[in-house]
C-alpha cells in the first residue's frame, strides 16, 4: 500500500525497513481471520491489519505512541499467525518489533505498569532471581483474589496464579560442561539452558541430554550463556534485548571456534524463534552482525535436529497425544510437521486438535500482562484439546506448558520427553503420577 | 494520488454535532463497541480498495440486533450516514466511510446460531466468516458453496451485500441462489424478516432485492444459508497452454459442450508466478495460460467428466494436464488460487476488475485487456473464474507514484468499458462499491438507472444508507 514517508524519515534504518515490510500489505484482510484477538474481540484495532494501520499512522506522523496505539499494540500476542496466512508475505514480526521500541521510547505507562514490566524484566531472565520468586511467589498466593479486583494489580494476581505450587527438584541439566555421548559419537551440539525453562521444568532439558546421549550426540551447556532476550524484546526494550544476544553469540561462538558445533539446540520454541532472528536484530552491529548470522543459522528446535537423524520407526503404543503446536514453533520458526511425525515414528498416536493455528494465551508475559485475553484463549485452547480426547498433551514450549497446565487436568508434556521416553528413557513423572 | 471518483460533500449538520453525536451513541452501546478516538478512526478509513480513505465520524460496533437497530433508529432520526462494514475485504470500495459518517461495523456478531440439517440450513450472525459456515459443518459431510477466494476472512453480512460468488460457483451458484432468509434492520430502525429456511416464500422476492444492496437497503443481521452435502470426492486437475487463447478458447468450448465442472479458473504466465511463489502448489511455470479445472462426485462421475474436459482440451492444443494426487496437493493448489490477490502484492500493488463477458468472448476480451494496459505501459495479470465469464485482470502499479496510480485507474475503466460493450457486466461479484459507481451509466440506461434508485428511495428515503455508492452522484432524486 501507498506510504508517506519523507526521506529524512527514511535515513532511520528502523523506519526504511518499517517502510518496506509496509508497502507489501495491500490490506486484503485475510490476517483479520486468524488473528486470536481479532477473533476474541472482533474489533480490528485489535487485529494485525488495524495495528500495521496504528503503526503506519504513528510513524508517517513521526508521533510518540500514545495510549490508543499502545493498548492495541500491547494486546497484541507476537503470535505470528498473520505471517502464515498473509499471502503478500508483510513481514509484521520486525514491524511490531520497531513499533514497540518506538513505545518504550516515546510512551510513558502508568506506573503499576511500569513497576510490573521493571520487575518482570528484572526477575524473570536470570534463573537465581526467578527461583527465589517462586518461592515468594507461594506466600503471596492468598493474596490473589484481593490483587484481581483491583485492574491495575490483575497482572500481579496473574503472576501468582502461574507460578507453580512446588518447586522444582534440583537439577544438573544447566551446569556447564560437555556430556559425553554414550554411543559412538556422531555429532556435537550446544544446548540452551534457558531462564525459565530450567526453573520451571528442568526436566526438559534432562530428557534431551539423556536422548542426545544415546543417539551419539555430544552435548556442550556453555559456560556463561544466559536468557536469550525474548522476554525483554517483546517489551520494546532494545539495548538489554542485544546485550543478551550479544552475549550468548559470544558464548557459541567460542564453542564454535573450539570443537565446532553441529547446532545450537533450543527446546524452548520461544527462544527458538529469538535466536533464529539474532542475525536480524544485530545487522546494524558491525562487530557482531556476521557472528550472529552464524549463529542464527546453527540454532534449531530440538525436533528439527531429530528429524534428521533418522530415529527407527517403534512399535504403536496405546497412547493418544494431542500436538499443541506453538505459535513460535508454527508461526515463527514455521516448523508444523516435524514434531508430529516423530511422535508418529516413536509409536504414539498424534491428534490435531481445532483451530491449531489460534494461541493458547501464554505468549511470553501476555498471560501476566493481559490475563482476561489470556484466558478467554486458554478456555479455548483446552476446549479444542479436550474435545480430542487425548491422554496426553504434548507441545514444545514451556510457556505453553505452564499456560495449558492451569486450564486442564490432563497431562501436558514436551514433546522431548515423550521421545525420550519411547526411546529407552524413564516415563516421565508426570505419567507415572497417574 | 488524484482522485477521480468524488465522494458526497459531507452534511454539514451532521459534522456541528459530532461531539453529541458520539455521546448518544456511547449511551446507546457499551463503551467497548464505540471507537471514536481520532487515532482509532483512522484503520477504518478504508477497505480492501485501498486506493480510497475517508476518515468516518465514529465507528460503532454492536453485538446485537437490538444494538443495531438503536443505532439505526438514532442516526434515521438525525439523519446521519450510516456505512455498514463487515470484514473490510470489499475490493470495490463497498466499505469505505465517509467523513460525515458511522461505520456500523457487524465483526461482534460473529456466532453460528443454528445448524438444521433435516432443513439443510445454517443461521448464522451477519458477521461470522464466510469459511467458518463450512468449517462449522465440515465434520458433518455439509459445507456452504459460494467461496469468494477471501472466505477466510469475508463475511456472510458482506456476501449478500454484494452477492459474491467465488470458484465453486458455477456448479452452485452465488450468493443469492443459496441464501434463503435474513433478519435486516431498516433504515428507521424497524427489524423484518425476509425468507425463512424454504426456497420461495409468499409475496415479494425481498430477499433477492437485497441480495446485491450494498448495504442501502438495510442492515443485514442474520442470514438462514443452504448447505450442500459434500461430494464423495473433488480433484482439481492442472490444464497448461501456451497461450491465454487458447486457453480462453478451451473454456468456451468446455462449457457450450454442456460440460460443467464444479470449477474453471484461470491464470495468465504472470499469475501462475505470483501464486506459485506464495503456496509453492507445484503449477507448471512453462506454460502460457493455466486452467483449474475440478471435478467432483463418485470416481466414475470424475472419470467421466475430466475425460470430457482431457478431449476438448486436447483440441485446443493443451500442452500439460496434471492431476492431483493427494488431498494435500489439492489444497495447496486451491490456497494459491484464492490468494492470488494478496499474493500480487509481493511483486506490485494491484487493482483488481470485476467484469463479466459473454463465454464466447472470453479470449477476445483477454487480448484487449493486455492492448489497454500495453497502452498505458501497466502489467497485468489474470486469474478468474472462467466458467463464468468472470474476469479479475489485475492491473499493477506503484502506489507511491500519483501518475501510474492515475494511470491504473483509467486503464480499469477502459478494461470495464470494454467489458460491457462486449455484452457483458460491469461486476460479476465484487459489487459496484464505489470503484465502478461512475461507469454504470456505460451499463444502464437513465430509464435503467431510475427504477433501480426508486426501489432504494422507497427503502431508505434520505438515502443514508452508504450513500456514496452504486449509483452516480449526480441524476439522483432530491434527498
Amino acid at each position: 500500500m501507498q506510504t508517506n514517508f519523507t526521506l529524512e524519515q527514511l535515513a532511520d534504518p528502523h523506519v526504511a525497513e518499517s517502510e518496506k515490510i509496509l508497502r507489501r500489505c495491500v490490506h486484503c484482510g485475510f490476517c483479520t481471520a486468524t488473528c486470536p484477538t481479532y477473533v476474541t474481540l472482533g474489533n480490528e484495532l485489535d487485529s494485525p491489519r488495524g495495528r500495521i494501520y496504528l503503526i503506519k499512522d504513528m510513524l508517517e506522523n513521526g508521533r510518540p505512541a500514545d495510549e490508543e496505539v499502545v493498548t492495541h499494540i500491547d494486546r497484541c500476542l507476537s503470535c505470528l499467525a498473520c505471517v502464515t496466512t498473509c499471502p503478500s508475505g508483510v513481514d509484521y514480526m520486525h514491524l511490531v518489533d520497531h513499533a514497540r521500541i518506538h513505545i518504550e521510547k516515546t510512551y510513558r505507562r502508568p506506573l503499576m505498569d511500569r513497576l510490573i514490566r521493571g520487575l518482570l524484566a528484572a526477575v524473570l531472565p536470570y534463573p537465581a532471581r526467578f527461583r527465589a520468586a517462586v518461592v515468594f511467589a507461594k506466600l503471596g498466593r492468598p493474596f490473589v483474589p484481593i490483587l484481581k479486583r483491583v485492574p491495575a494489580l490483575k497482572p500481579l494476581g496473574a503472576m501468582l496464579d502461574l507460578a507453580p505450587a512446588s518447586i522444582a527438584r534440583p537439577s544438573d541439566a544447566a551446569t556447564p560442561g560437555t556430556r559425553a555421548p554414550q554411543a559412538e559419537r556422531r555429532g556435537r551440539v550446544a544446548i540452551l539452558s534457558g531462564c525459565a525453562q530450567p526453573v520451571l521444568d528442568p526436566g526438559i532439558n534432562e530428557a534431551t541430554l539423556r536422548l542426545l546421549s544415546r543417539l551419539g550426540i555430544e552435548v556442550v551447556v556453555p559456560e556463561g550463556e544466559g536468557c536469550c532476550g525474548a522476554l525483554v524484546h517483546h517489551m520494546g526494550r532494545e539495548e538489554p534485548a542485544l546485550d543478551f544476544a550479544r552475549r550468548n553469540v559470544d558464548v557459541w561462538i567460542r564453542e564454535i571456534d573450539n570443537g565446532g558445533l553441529d547446532a545450537i539446540i533450543i527446546t524452548a520454541s520461544g527462544c527458538g524463534t529469538t535466536i533464529k532472528d539474532y542475525g536480524h536484530m544485530l545487522r546494524l552491529d558491525p562487530a557482531y552482525a556476521e557472528k550472529a548470522a552464524k549463529v542464527s543459522a546453527l540454532a534449531k528446535d530440538i525436533t528439527e535436529y531429530l528429524s534428521v537423524l533418522d530415529l527407527p520407526k517403534l512399535e504403536p503404543k496405546r497412547l493418544n497425544v494431542a500436538y499443541h503446536s506453538a505459535c513460535s514453533m508454527q508461526h515463527g520458526q514455521k516448523i508444523t510437521l516435524a514434531p508430529k511425525n516423530l511422535l508418529k515414528v516413536a509409536g504414539f498416536t498424534v491428534r490435531d486438535p481445532a483451530e491449531g493455528h489460534l494461541c493458547c494465551g501464554s505468549a511470553g508475559t501476555y498471560n501476566i500482562l493481559q490475563p482476561e485475553i489470556s484466558g478467554q484463549l486458554k478456555a479455548r485452547k483446552v476446549r479444542n484439546i479436550e474435545a480430542t480426547k487425548p491422554d496426553v498433551i504434548a507441545t514444545g514450549n514451556i510457556g505453553c506448558i505452564t499456560q495449558i497446565a492451569t486450564g486442564t487436568a490432563i497431562p501436558i508434556l514436551h514433546t522431548v520427553e515423550l521421545l525420550d521416553w519411547a526411546y529407552g528413557g524413564p516415563q516421565p513423572q508426570k505419567l507415572s503420577a497417574r | 494520488m488524484s482522485e477521480a471518483i468524488e465522494f458526497l460533500p459531507p452534511r454539514p449538520a451532521v459534522l456541528s454535532r459530532r461531539t453529541a453525536i458520539i455521546a448518544d451513541l456511547t449511551d446507546l452501546l457499551p463503551a467497548e463497541c464505540v471507537i471514536h478516538e481520532a487515532r482509532e478512526l483512522v484503520p477504518f478509513e478504508t477497505d480492501a480498495f485501498i486506493s480510497y480513505r475517508r476518515l468516518p465520524l465514529a465507528v460503532v460496533l454492536p453485538k446485537t440486533t437490538a444494538q443495531v437497530a438503536a443505532v439505526m433508529k438514532y442516526c434515521h432520526r438525525y439523519g446521519v450516514p450510516v456505512v455498514p462494514r463487515g470484514a473490510g475485504t470489499s475490493l470495490s470500495g463497498g466499505a469505505i466511510p465517509q467523513e460525515d459518517a458511522i461505520v456500523l461495523g457487524l465483526s461482534k456478531m460473529s456466532r453460528i446460531l443454528e445448524v438444521d440439517y433435516a432443513n439443510r440450513t445454517a443461521t448464522v450472525q451477519a458477521g461470522v466468516t464466510n469459511l467458518n459456515i463450512s468449517e462449522a459443518v465440515g465434520v458433518d459431510g455439509f459445507f456452504y458453496a459460494p467461496d469468494p477466494s477471501s472466505q477466510l476472512a469475508c463475511t456472510i453480512g458482506g456476501n449478500i451485500g454484494m452477492n459474491s460468488g467465488g470458484a465453486h460457483c458455477l456448479k452452485y451458484g452465488v450468493t443469492t441462489n443459496n441464501l434463503l432468509g435474513v433478519k435486516m434492520v431498516l433504515v428507521d430502525g424497524t427489524v423484518v424478516d425476509l425468507g425463512g429456511k424454504h426456497l420461495d416464500s409468499a409475496g415479494y422476492d425481498l430477499l433477492g432485492l437485497v441480495c446485491g444492496s450494498e448495504g442501502q437497503l438495510g442492515i443485514v443481521t442474520e442470514a438462514t444459508v443452504r448447505l450442500i452435502a459434500k461430494p464423495e470426492g473433488a480433484r482439481p486437475v492442472l490444464f497448461g497452454f501456451e497461450t491465454s487463447e487458447e486457453a480462453g478458447a478451451c473454456v468456451t468450448d468446455i462449457i457450450g459442450s454442456g460440460v460443467i465442472p464444479v470449477a474453471i479458473e484461470f491464470m495468465d504466465k504472470p499469475a501462475i508466478e505470483i501464486c506459485e511463489a506464495f503456496a509453492h502448489a507445484g503449477y507448471p511455470l512453462d506454460v502460457g495460460a493455466l486452467l483449474i479445472v475440478e471435478v467432483e462426485g463418485s470416481e466414475a462421475e470424475m472419470e467421466a467428466t475430466l475425460a470430457s474436459v482431457v478431449e476438448i482440451a486436447r483440441r485446443h492444443g493443451v500442452k500439460t494436464v496434471r492431476e492431483s494426487q493427494s488431498a494435500a496437493e489439492a489444497a495447496l493448489i486451491w490456497k494459491g488460487r484464492k490468494s492470488a490477490f494478496g499474493a500480487t502484492g509481493r511483486i506490485a500493488d494491484y487493482i483488481c476488475m470485476d467484469g463479466t463477458v459473454p463465454l464466447g468472448k472470453l479470449s477476445y476480451v483477454l487480448k484487449k485487456t493486455s492492448e489497454i494496459t500495453d497502452s498505458f505501459g501497466l502489467r497485468v495479470a489474470n486469474v478468474f473464474h472462467a466458467g463464468d465469464g468472470n474476469m479479475h485482470p489485475l492491473i499493477l502499479f506503484n502506489a507511491n507514484d500519483p501518475e501510474d496510480a492515475a494511470k491504473a485507474e483509467a486503464a480499469g475503466n477502459e478494461i470495464l468499458k470494454l467489458c460491457v460493450d462486449a455484452g457483458g457486466c460491469l461486476t460479476g461479484e465484487h459489487g459496484v462499491g464505489i470503484e465502478k459507481r461512475d461507469l454504470m451509466r456505460h451499463q444502464y440506461s437513465d430509464a435503467d438507472l431510475a427504477q433501480q434508485m426508486a426501489v432504494r428511495s422507497a427503502f431508505d428515503e434520505g438515502w443514508i444508507l452508504n450513500p456514496s455508492k452504486v449509483f452516480p452522484l449526480d441524476g439522483r432524486p432530491a434527498a
